[in-house]
């Protein structure tokens, strides 16, 4: 049994546990449904690096019913690995993509997500998660907030390469 | 930044009617709490209640009764209802169209779509947590971390 936590997200019980190579459709086709941008080669990339190696530090979880009553379908996904000194941070857990199925939100199904990858992270031994948003996307702004997450002590800064 | 003090007002009114969202809570009583004039405060009670943010409960015991969505209210959507939140320097003359003064314009904008964005994510909700995080003995904040760490 692979899962990592069990939790009711609304009137459903809802699994997360760690993605299988069978789960890539799935979360391509959520991606897409989100983003409007198909990536099955950046997708494909993402589970070989996160959900195939070193699973002791990168974590690609996936939410789905706890009961299959219909045809398995992934909820939503949170991917995050633990990074050591990069800009000069002690190590800390990075989560770098969450999405949940927009039909199955506001039921808890990001929080299930985020408090698995959060006991997952500190199972590897960080005190620390940080995300990175764009300032004008308000729902996961929103969401993260709601989580406990403020603003960090790092500041993004970019250019314009002519 | 420094927030209006109307728009001060509204958050601490809303922040203690959107915790007990079944109670009537009196201007009076608010004002006491924060040392706010109710005579100002019941301005800014109206302008609440016009949002739909609070609703007057008349009669003995009457007061207010939070009304909205806080879930889905963000302090921005409150300062909004009192201020602008536009850019902070609207000048205008000779100095304004220098290119020393369009940078420092294009800097101050990028400060402001910061604070738009802190104060458009955090809602009334969030805000109740964040209340309770400051009520917890012996936590210690962010800023005050950094000012450990740098004294």
């Amino acid at each position: 049994m692979d899962v990592i936590a069990q939790t009711r997200a609304g009137d459903d019980a809802v699994a997360v546990r760690r993605v299988r190579a069978g789960d890539i459709a799935d979360v391509i086709a959520l991606d897409e449904r989100v983003t409007g941008l198909a990536k099955p080669d950046y997708w494909h990339d993402v589970f070989a690096r996160y959900g195939e190696h070193r699973l002791d530090e990168r974590f690609f979880l996936v939410a789905e019913p706890a009961t299959a009553n219909g045809p398995p379908a992934i909820l939503g996904f949170i991917i995050g690995e633990v990074r050591a000194w990069e800009f000069g941070s002690a190590p800390c857990g990075w989560v770098f993509a969450l999405s949940v199925e927009p039909r199955a939100r506001l039921h808890g199904i990001g929080r299930a997500l985020f408090e698995a990858i959060s006991a997952e992270f500190a199972k590897a031994g960080v005190g620390k998660m940080r995300t990175m948003i764009a300032r004008d996307n308000r729902l996961h702004l929103m969401f993260f907030r709601s989580e406990g997450m403020m603003a960090g002590p790092y500041i993004q800064l970019e250019k314009e390469l002519d | 930044m420094n927030l209006q003090i109307s728009s001060r007002l509204a958050i601490f009114a809303l922040l203690e009617l959107a915790v007990q969202p079944d109670r009537q809570v009196s201007v009076a009583e608010i004002g006491k709490k924060y040392g706010i004039s109710s005579h100002h405060l019941a301005k800014v009670m109206r302008a609440l209640s016009r949002a739909g943010l609070v609703h007057a409960v008349r009669g003995a015991g009457g007061g207010y009764q939070f009304s909205g969505n806080p879930r889905r209210t963000t302090l921005l959507d409150v300062i909004r209802l009192f201020e602008t939140m536009g850019p902070a320097n609207t000048r205008v003359g000779a100095a304004e169209r220098t290119a020393a003064a369009r940078a420092l314009r294009e800097l101050l904008g990028e400060i402001d779509d910061i604070a738009r964005a802190t104060l458009g994510s955090v809602t009334l909700a969030t805000m109740l947590k964040l209340v309770e995080r400051q009520r917890a003995p012996g936590r210690r904040t962010a800023a005050g971390a950094r000012s450990a760490s740098a004294g």
